[in-house]
């Protein structure tokens, strides 16, 4: 399964390379025209049927995660370490995670509970009170499988936890890999317009890939898709859920970064309804993704994102629903197809 | 004029849903101007020609204002809301808000006693009059404007959204009154200011001006133990020297400047310390544009209860009408 590949894969930040790779070998063989550009965002371009001037539609998906990176060594053989995009510090703690271009494999350090006392296990320990071990004697040793600078990730290995009912699979990065595995899907699809897969670096980092993506497609259209915030967990009070797992993909109306084109919610739910497909808007005015960059990129670009729902994302482990998954394939699928005649080019 | 702010200030246009000031606008500027168009964000863009030989200025004000947006509908019917914009939670309890087709709700706290303890918008709720989700599920993700009369207080007036309303008149009464200017320029009406200058970004990328000028409102610091900042109300238009976005451009700060002095017209230096205008999106697109802004002193910014002062209102016209007229040396 390629969101497996994907969700295994070492991509942090500004360190998509393998990401890349991956992405790169599942499209090539069913797309046009395939380059990498200055950022490192992989831009695919699959020509489509119809008459010219054909409809250029940008959809985007982000590579990387959020990470860590090595920026200290101790005496000790220690590596202290600064977070790459938002990881909260009381994630962190005896954390296993792999380091560096040979993927090193280390622990978050943690005092034995022996140690602690009461009120020191009330408060989160910062990340500069951290340290990775690699199980290093010293930090010459450390200094020879490590460089200073060297990313990190979360060592998670994806799984399947249900085969039946929500398919739910656990994985890293689900937050954007959903994203790609869904953009990569939509090769298999025949569309009258240009479809220009912008698989995008820095994300997490401010958008900064979707960014000059954007700028070299210059696209009339622009969709980012995303693994996004699921927070249905049982409450007390009768509050929103952000979205909720099962119910099929989340259309993103408002957020942080952006307002949905009206045109594109439009297109989105009368496809959905037209096929069946389940769908959900995201809490508005919560999260900021890609779409908050393409939507700004030169006169502007009608943007809007839609997500896989996925249960603690930014943390070591997000969990989501492969029907989820498939149904944003669809809609998506759909959506390009319905996209032709819709649209007119200006 | 009035009539117009009137009619402004009590429509409905939070962030990403100006369509209805945009229509009220677009009526105003289409007789007056030699173009008129709206770009993919929906900024408005009025061009009037000049005579030739002078530069191609934008001239920016928003036409959003503030809002709220829904973002979720509860068992008994009742809405929970995100902000559009900086909003003061403490302005909102027992205000109303208006929705784009008209209908009214009621901001509430949960519990007045903890709100006031802790005046977070997640303890404030809107009650549409609804008795059930069902009744009232289709309002999410739709934005509310507030709701409070335009009054005219003589010298002086309140409404809500005179950020940036006041500006669009003000450039509407440009407009209307130049005559025989050496540049080409467009009267912008711009989107999604108070989200992030997003608006202003697009729209100037798109006619690559050699000047941007912003007109919008700021802090008046002449009320009871205010803030220590130099802007007051009736003392003229405020020449922007920076703000927590931008440094203005010396040389449209400067032109500003002897424009004003040459014609007689009262102005003040304004240095904000927090907030931003069109003017620092406008700056930064492509290579660079000069930019600069001409701001109302406004008291009481970012509540339903929006205060200036009508001198400040006609200087501002004059003063943009003299800066039309000569040639903007920079």
């Amino acid at each position: 399964m390629l969101l497996e590949q994907l969700s295994n894969a070492f991509g942090p930040s500004g360190c998509e390379d393998e990401v890349r790779r991956i992405l790169a070998r599942a499209v090539h063989d069913k797309v046009d025209h395939l380059q990498t550009d200055a950022l490192g965002n992989l831009i695919a371009l699959k020509r489509g049927s119809g008459p010219e001037p054909r409809l250029k539609v940008m959809v985007d998906a982000h590579m990387d995660e959020v990470g860590l990176m090595v920026t200290r060594f101790d005496k000790n053989g220690l590596m202290g370490f600064r977070v790459v995009g938002g990881v909260d510090d009381r994630l962190l703690l005896a954390k296993r995670v792999v380091v560096g271009c040979d993927r090193i494999r280390g622990v978050i350090t943690a005092p034995p509970i022996h140690l602690t006392k009461a009120e020191q296990r009330q408060q989160v320990i910062k990340v500069d009170q951290l340290a990775i071990d690699i199980g290093a004697s010293s930090d010459d040793e450390a200094k020879g499988l490590v460089k200073m600078g060297d990313y990190g990730t979360f060592d998670t290995r994806f799984e399947i936890l249900s085969e039946d009912g929500l398919r739910t699979v656990k994985g890293k990065a689900f937050d954007d890999r959903a994203g790609c595995a869904v953009a990569a899907a939509l090769v298999d699809g025949e569309y009258a317009v240009d479809l220009l897969l912008a698989f995008s670096a820095q994300e997490e980092m401010g958008m900064r890939g979707a960014k000059v993506a954007a700028f070299r497609i210059d696209p009339d259209v622009a969709f980012a898709l995303e693994g996004t915030i699921c927070d249905d967990m049982p409450k007390k009070a009768d509050v929103s859920p952000t979205t909720e797992l099962g119910k099929g993909p989340a259309i993103t109306l408002m957020d942080r970064s952006f307002f949905a084109d009206k045109s594109l919610v439009r297109l989105l739910i009368d496809t959905a309804e037209a096929n069946g497909i389940p769908y959900q808007f995201k809490q508005p005015g919560v999260g900021s993704t890609d779409a908050g960059a393409i939507h700004l990129s030169r006169t502007g670009v009608p943007s809007i994102t839609v997500a896989v729902p996925c249960r603690y994302i930014h943390t070591p482990v997000s969990l989501l629903s492969l029907s989820d998954l498939d149904h944003m394939v669809e809609l998506m699928k759909a959506a390009l197809q319905a996209l032709s005649h819709q649209w007119q080019k200006a | 004029m009035k009539d117009l702010i009137r009619r402004l200030t009590e429509a409905y246009g939070p962030s990403g849903h100006e369509e209805q000031i945009r229509d009220i606008i677009r009526a105003e500027v289409q007789p007056l101007a030699d173009d008129v168009r709206v770009d993919v964000l929906g900024n408005l863009m009025a061009l009037k020609k000049g005579s030739g030989g002078g530069k191609k200025v934008m001239l920016a004000a928003h036409m959003d204002e503030i809002g709220l947006i829904i973002s979720y509908v509860d068992e008994q019917g009742f809405l929970r809301f995100q902000p559009i914009g900086g909003v003061d939670a403490t302005t909102l309890a027992g205000g109303r808000v208006q929705f784009a087709d008209g209908s009214t709700g009621v901001i509430a706290a949960e519990n007045r006693q903890e709100f006031k303890k802790d005046p977070e918008l997640t303890r404030l709720f809107i009650d549409v009059g609804a008795t059930s989700r069902d009744e009232a599920k289709a309002r999410l993700g739709q934005a509310v404007g507030f709701v409070r009369p335009f009054a005219d207080l003589g010298q002086r007036i309140v409404a809500k959204a005179l950020d940036d309303r006041i500006s669009c008149a003000i450039l509407i009464e440009v407009l209307r009154r130049l005559e025989d200017s050496l540049h080409e320029v467009y009267f912008v009406f711009s989107v999604q200011e108070e989200v992030g200058l997003r608006g202003a970004q697009t729209c100037a990328y798109g006619l690559d001006p050699d000047l941007g000028i912003a007109v919008d409102i700021t802090v008046a610091a002449d009320t009871p133990e205010a803030k220590k900042l130099a802007m007051k109300l009736g003392a003229g238009p405020c020449i922007k020297i920076m703000d927590s976005g931008m440094l203005a451009h010396p040389g449209v700060k400067d032109a500003m400047i002897r424009v004003a002095e040459a014609n007689g017209i009262p102005y003040q230096l304004e240095v904000l310390d927090r907030g931003s205008t069109d003017a620092a999106a406008i700056q930064l697109v492509r290579g660079g544009v000069p930019a600069g802004c001409v701001s109302v002193a406004c008291r009481y910014y970012h509540t339903p209860s929006e205060m200036v002062d009508m001198g400040d209102v006609e200087n501002s016209v004059k003063l943009l009408l003299a800066i039309l007229k000569t040639s903007i040396e920079l």
